[in-house]
């Protein structure tokens, strides 16, 4: 059997490439993926959860973030789209209106 | 050597390496399709973990419907050829050491401080299985079941107001 913490540690490892990429990265769309990274990691160590308590709230709670995040994606993806037609640039170093 | 152990270790190199590849990617579309490999990484990852039902559902919404839906709207406003602008030369390098530091606090605790704890009995046979997870959803987590088909319908309303262009009088 793996330890639990093998697996939470592979979900640090991978969150922390995600925060790095919302750092780094300058695409909005990349941005975005990066949050999903981060939410699949999350994901994953409520399933390691799951599985050493044998409980099952773990697999329901990661069913909900799955479809929090579809749902996200839509949204974001459509003020993606939004932004491009009127600024044709999704650079978020140039989406600077609001700057005061 | 165990053969879950080094399963485990293959498979989390994998992952590892595909979600560096999708942060250093200079194409964006290549960025996806590592993601999509992560995706499918983690997939595997819940099988191991008695998560059959979430593996597919990882596998049939996230690696099929939100990546796809991502590499359309890259597609869309041809995000592949959009080059990186200049940033701050402080930014990059300050970010990674702080990334950096993330990971090995989080990795000292999880080595030195916590226990290794380890699943000791085998599954039970039908856990997180569609049924089981079914009974659950529809037992004991009902009214967050509800709210989220309600957040469904708001996305999908919020989706296509945004996206709607206004006609010209």
């Amino acid at each position: 059997m793996i330890p639990t913490t093998y697996y939470v540690a592979l979900s640090a490892i991978l969150f922390t490439i995600g925060a790095l990429g919302v750092l780094i990265r300058r695409n909005a769309i990349l941005i975005f993926m990066s949050v999903e990274l981060m939410l699949n990691a999350a994901n994953l160590a409520f399933v390691a959860f799951a599985r050493y308590y044998q409980v099952l709230s773990g697999q329901i709670f990661v069913f909900f973030v799955m479809t929090v995040a579809a749902a996200e994606v839509a949204v974001g993806l459509a003020l993606i789209v939004a932004i491009f037609r009127t600024k044709h640039n999704i650079d978020v170093d140039q989406l600077s209106s609001l700057k005061g | 050597m165990n053969p879950e152990i080094i399963a485990f270790v293959i498979l989390g190199l994998v992952a590892v390496a595909s979600a560096l590849g999708m942060l250093f990617s200079k194409n964006a579309v290549y960025a996806a399709i590592y993601l999509i490999l992560n995706f499918a990484t983690v997939a595997m990852f819940y099988l191991v973990l008695g998560g059959a039902f979430i593996a597919v559902t990882q596998v049939a919404v996230y690696a099929g419907a939100i990546m796809v839906l991502f590499l359309f709207v890259i597609m869309l406003l041809g995000a592949d050829k959009l080059g990186q602008s200049e940033t701050l030369a402080w930014q990059k390098p300050l970010a990674l050491l702080l990334g950096l530091v993330l990971a090995v606090e989080t990795l000292y605790v999880l080595v030195f401080q916590a226990q290794q704890i380890v699943p000791a009995q085998a599954l039970s046979e039908g856990f997180g299985s569609p049924a089981s997870i079914g009974l659950e959803l529809f037992q004991r987590y009902l009214l967050p079941f509800e709210i989220t088909s309600v957040l469904l319908l708001v996305a999908m309303v919020g989706a296509i107001v945004l996206t709607r262009q206004e006609k010209k009088k």
